[in-house]
Formats: C-alpha cells, sequence, structure tokens
C-alpha cells in the first residue's frame, strides 16, 4: 500500500460512472455538477463534455484525466460486445476494519459514488473483432487499491482466459496497491493473482497489461507488471513506493520524470507508450503478432 | 538474560528480575534456596506469562523489532550445522538484505534464504536494515530455481519492515522484480518453508514468502502495511500507529485464524530475545517437522497444493442465484 502521490492525486470521479456492477447510479454528494474541469497539466479550463466525448483527454494539450470503468470498456471494446463476469461478488469486511470511520461505510460510500461494487471490472469481450478477456482497475474506488474482491475477480478471470486460451488484457488504475482496510488479505492477493497469471503464462497465454495513472504499490508489484507486453498511458505515475515514501527516507529532491511512464520506460520496464485514442488499433496490433 | 533493553511493557519483569538477582547474590552460592527465592522465581514467571500474554498488538511489534530478537545469521549460527553462502544476482549485485546458500540442516541439505537486519550500527548498514533492492529479490529468485534444480528444499526466514523505497530500488524495477518473484515462487519446483521470525513488512516479504508451509513466530507480525505506514494515510498522523496495529489484526494468532498462514511457532516465555538457543531448538523442530511432509508429496501434488493454499485466501460475497456466470471458474 502505497499513499498517495503528492499532486498526483487522481481526478476525482466526480462524474457519474455508467452503471456496471448492478449497483444503482448515483451521483455523489457534494460535489457541483460542473459543466468545466480544470486541466491538472496545463491549467486550462476544458468544458466537460468534450473531454467526456474525447475519450477523457485534455483538448488543450491531451492531458489524460481520470477515465471511469464503463468509459474505459466502452473506448476499448467494439460496442455492447463486453459481458461482465462474477459482477455479484462483493466486499465485506474481514477485519471489522475501522479507522476514523468502518470499513462498512467507506465502502457503502464508495459504491455510491462509483457505481461500482468494488474497484474491479472483469468479463469478456471483442476488441476488433478479436475475443479476449478484460479486466480493469478503477481507481476511484478507494483508490484502485485490491483487496480480496478485486484478487478474486483477476484471479477467476485469469483462470478463465487459461481455460478457454484467450487473450488476456487489464487495465490498471490504483493509487492504492494492496488494500489496507482488509489487511492481510489484500497482500495474499499480490500472491493469489501472480500464481494464476504463472498458469496463464505457462499455458502460452498472452496477457497484455496496460498502466494507468496511477499504478502503485501491491498492484505495481503483482499483477500489474506481469504482462508479456506492458503499455502505458503517458505520464502515468507507476512504482512500487509512493513519491512521497521515497522522498521522505532518502532525504532528498527526486529526480524529474521520476516513477513516471517515460521514467519506466528508459529503465526498461515498459514496452511502449500509447497515448489513449491509440490503445485500441496498438492493442489489436500486438494481439495479432503473438495471437493465431 | 543480561543486558536486554527492556521494552516498557517489561519494566515490572525486568524490576523483579534484579531483585531475584540481588537476593540469589546475597544467599551467594548456598546450595539451597529459601523460599523467598523460590517463590519469587515463581511469581516472575507468573508475571512474564501475564504480560506476554495480554500484549497489545503495537507491543507486539515492538517485541517483533527488539534489538535483542534473533535474526537470520542468528538462526544460521543456531539452525545449521554449516551455512555455505552464495552471492550475487548475476545482474547487478549482491543484495546483503537477502542472504542466500546452501545449508545443512541436521542430515538434510536445504538452501537457505534470509533477510538480515543487522545487529549492530555497522551490520545495519552493511545490510540495509533488512531491506532489500531488486537485486536481492532477483538473487533470491535464482538461487530458489538453482535450488529446484537439485532438489533442495527451501528454507526462506522473512524479517523486514519492508522492500527498500529509494531512488535505485525504483529505476530497477522493484515492482516488477517482486512482482516476478511471486509469479515465479508459485511454480518452484521443490518444498518451500516460510518463516516470519520478525517483520513481515509488505510487499517486501511476501517477495520470498510464497511457500508451501507458512509460519510465524508467536511475537513476530505479517501486515499489508507498517502500522505507522497505515496510521499516517488513514489517521493523517504516524502517531496514531498503535490504533492502526490493532485494527491491521496482524498478530500471529489472528493469522491462524483467518487462515492465511499455517502454523504460530511459540516463543520461549518473555520472548525470542530472552533466550535465543531456545527459540531456535523450536524453529529448527518447526522446519524438519515440516519439511518432512512436504518431502513426502510428489512434486505436482506439491504444486497443486501451494496453488490452492494461495487461492482460497480472501472473503468476499457472493450471491450464486441470479447469475449464470458465478460458479464455473472457481
Ligand atoms: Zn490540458
Amino acid at each position: 500500500m502505497t499513499p498517495p502521490a503528492e499532486g498526483q492525486t487522481p481526478t476525482p470521479p466526480d462524474v457519474p460512472a455508467p452503471q456496471l456492477s448492478g449497483e444503482p447510479q448515483r451521483r455523489k454528494r457534494g460535489v457541483p455538477e460542473g459543466l468545466w474541469l480544470r486541466c491538472d497539466a496545463c491549467g486550462a479550463t476544458v468544458f466537460r463534455k468534450q473531454v467526456e466525448q474525447g475519450l477523457w483527454l485534455c483538448p488543450e494539450c491531451g492531458h489524460h484525466f481520470y477515465a471511469p470503468a464503463a468509459a474505459r470498456i466502452q473506448q476499448l471494446l467494439d460496442t455492447d460486445s463486453f459481458e461482465e463476469w462474477f459482477a455479484d461478488l462483493a466486499p465485506c469486511d474481514p477485519l471489522g476494519f475501522a479507522d476514523k470511520r468502518p470499513y462498512r461505510d467507506r465502502l457503502k460510500e464508495e459504491q455510491r459514488k462509483t457505481g461500482l461494487t468494488d474497484a474491479c471490472v472483469v468479463g469478456r469481450g471483442y476488441l476488433r473483432g478479436r475475443p479476449l478477456v478484460f479486466g480493469l482497475t478503477d481507481t476511484a474506488f478507494i483508490m484502485g487499491s485490491m483487496g480480496s474482491v478485486v484478487g478474486e475477480k483477476l484471479t477467476r478471470a485469469i483462470e478463465r482466459a487459461t481455460e478457454s486460451r484467450l487473450p488476456l488484457v487489464i487495465i490498471s488504475g490504483s493509487g492504492g496497491g494492496a488494500r489496507m482496510h482488509e489487511g492481510i488479505f489484500s497482500l495474499m492477493q499480490m500472491g493469489k493473482v501472480s500464481a494464476a497469471l504463472a498458469r496463464f503464462h505457462e499455458s502460452g497465454g498472452l496477457f497484455i497489461s496496460v498502466l494507468t495513472n496511477p499504478t502503485m504499490g501491491g498492484v505495481a508489484a503483482s499483477f500489474a507488471s506481469l504482462g508479456d507486453i506492458v503499455i502505458a498511458e503517458p505520464k502515468a505515475l507507476i512504482g512500487f513506493a509512493g513519491p512521497r515514501v521515497v522522498k521522505s527516507t532518502i532525504k532528498m529532491p527526486l529526480p524529474p520524470g521520476f516513477q513516471t511512464s517515460e521514467f519506466l520506460m528508459a529503465h526498461g520496464f515498459v514496452d511502449r507508450i500509447i497515448a489513449r485514442p491509440d490503445l485500441r488499433p496498438e492493442i489489436s496490433r500486438l494481439i495479432d503478432y503473438c495471437v493465431r | 538474560m543480561s543486558k536486554l533493553i527492556p521494552l516498557p511493557f517489561e519494566r515490572p519483569i525486568v524490576d523483579l528480575e534484579s531483585q531475584l538477582e540481588q537476593l540469589e547474590q546475597q544467599l551467594g552460592r548456598s546450595p539451597q534456596l529459601t523460599d523467598a527465592v523460590r517463590q519469587m522465581r515463581v511469581e516472575l514467571q507468573r508475571l512474564t506469562r501475564e504480560v506476554y500474554e495480554n500484549l497489545r498488538p503495537w507491543e507486539v511489534v515492538s517485541v517483533a523489532r527488539h534489538t535483542n530478537r534473533p535474526q537470520a545469521l542468528d538462526y544460521v549460527e543456531l539452525i545449521f550445522d554449516e551455512f555455505v553462502e552464495l552471492h550475487g544476482d548475476r545482474a547487478f549485485g549482491d543484495d546483503r538484505a537477502i542472504l542466500t546458500g546452501f545449508a545443512q540442516l541436521d542430515d538434510q541439505k536445504v538452501l537457505f534464504v534470509g533477510q538480515h537486519k543487522g545487529r549492530n550500527l555497522d551490520e545495519r548498514i552493511t545490510h540495509n536494515y533488512g531491506m532489500a533492492h531488486p537485486e536481492g529479490y532477483r538473487k533470491a529468485l535464482m538461487k530458489m530455481q538453482l535450488a529446484a534444480k537439485y532438489q533442495l528444499p527451501i528454507v526462506c526466514f522473512i524479517d523486514t519492515a519492508g522492500a527498500f523505497p529509494g531512488i535505485g530500488a525504483e529505476e530497477r524495477g522493484q515492482a516488477y522484480q517482486i512482482a516476478y518473484n511471486l509469479r515465479e515462487m508459485s511454480r518452484v519446483r521443490t518444498p518451500i518453508v516460510c518463516v516470519v521470525i520478525g517483520e513481515g513488512g509488505s510487499g517486501g516479504a511476501l517477495g520470498i514468502g510464497i511457500g508451501d508451509h507458512v509460519a510465524v513466530l508467536q511475537y513476530a507480525y505479517y501486515s499489508v502495511i507498517s502500522p505507522e505506514g497505515c496510521a499516517g494515510i488513514l489517521w493523517k498522523h504516524p502517531k496514531f500507529a498503535d490504533k492502526a496495529a490493532e485494527a491491521l489484526r496482524f498478530t500471529a494468532p489472528d493469522l491462524l485464524k483467518f487462515g492465511v498462514i499455517d502454523e504460530v511457532v511459540p516463543e520461549p516465555l518473555g520472548g525470542a530475545h530472552r533466550d535465543h538457543r531456545r527459540m531456535a531448538i523450536t524453529l529448527k523442530g518447526t522446519l524438519l517437522h515440516a519439511l518432512k511432509q512436504l518431502k513426502s508429496l510428489p512434486l505436482d501434488e506439491l504444486l497443486n497444493r501451494r496453488y490452492d493454499k494461495f487461492r482460497r485466501i480472501g472473503q468476499f460475497e457472493e450471491q450464486h442465484a441470479t447469475t449464470a456466470e458465478s460458479s464455473a471458474a472457481s
């Protein structure tokens, strides 16, 4: 688990996500329904509708805003081709965890806020006619952190991909890594998902991992890093320890561009940096090189 | 029990110990013990047991981090007859935070992998306080794969606050290397016994923690995040670490209850730091017993069991009735 990165908090999901996982769709309380968004990168005030229709990119500078789960699915997969799996898996509270508020309350609020039951959606879909198993983590839900539901959904999806010999694409967005509120259960999901990927790998399956802003901690240190091909969206924050933790440990300023997609590619941990509008054609092209 | 730095809650124990010592000195070498001494010894035992039976999670953490707590190299000396260290990851360097090598355990040859924090300042600097870089995890995995090639079982001792959070660690792929270890350890074809001997700090612990038998010492802990880190995020200040320690439920008995670990290894009365030798004897027994069981299994079954062991972990709700999908792949 990593603390949120300084100045890198994902754009708050103050736009209702299209309905997934059967939860009634509601708007987050207290967040105004602004017509305008401010771009973190160029500072421009941009028309929300335009951002939304343009793959959640800044029309001025191309900055990649946070994109909710349903928008991701819509962008990447063929229209209406997505069939969600295991939608009835819901989180519980194995530790009886409470910080300043009970985890159960937090879950309810996150569910209401995002329209998701937990931070993960998996299923089957088609990408330019190519069948695949698809998963994503949505950073709006408790920082996209991995607890039991995320671990279980991904593991089941990977197992199905192994059985059905389908390629696997997972889009990661997780500033939270392994979810603190489920303690040791969350840590062990890292092992569980990675072991499932070992079997998938042995069976010859193709796994394309797409890293988006942010992908940190226990998510980066498990499935997200294990793609046969690792793709990152531009300028995403990706790493193991949060920048704030690193800074306080080494007591030195961090080098510019530290833990960005570009930094990771320069150090050999990302195959390609691909802007959001190109993900669809690029992934289908990559699949065609590997899958007959 | 000389020169232990007492933990705050150990104060009454230490006071009684010094009283007892004084009394014994007064009696000299006299073979007969007075009733007073005998009673005081009984009382000391009772008090120590009482204190240690009622440790709060945050106090357990302080025992797990105790400067006199036996560490990997202590156990190497006390448990194994020989240790042939193997250095280096063949890619970057030799991370001293994780030590690897062949070791002789009675009549068995094994591969030992252990995180070592350091028992004095020099050692702590050399071993980077037990916080490994990617090359440490890479070294550990390479030696494990070597062990599998020659059917040597593997013993992993986990004792780390976490993988090192630094610039070099990030540049060299800390996240990737831990992920890769998780994936590959799940299919290393030889028995693996993992023991958390002190701190089981998050991904840095799990990076050498995918095994067939996972044990945790009685006053060790194994957690998704350090109590200070958790407090800093959720309570907005590390000073609430005791509250976080409470909430995270990471002590050995809780982990066993959750079905996440296989065994709690009992520590000597008053903690491992009070009696290294006795702790080592118990721990050696644990290793011998676990290895005997695991070595009797065919390798394919061993690996299936390892998979299932982690596969089962997780708690969630599910309504089977409503969806056709939910039953198929579990
Ligand atoms: Zn912009």
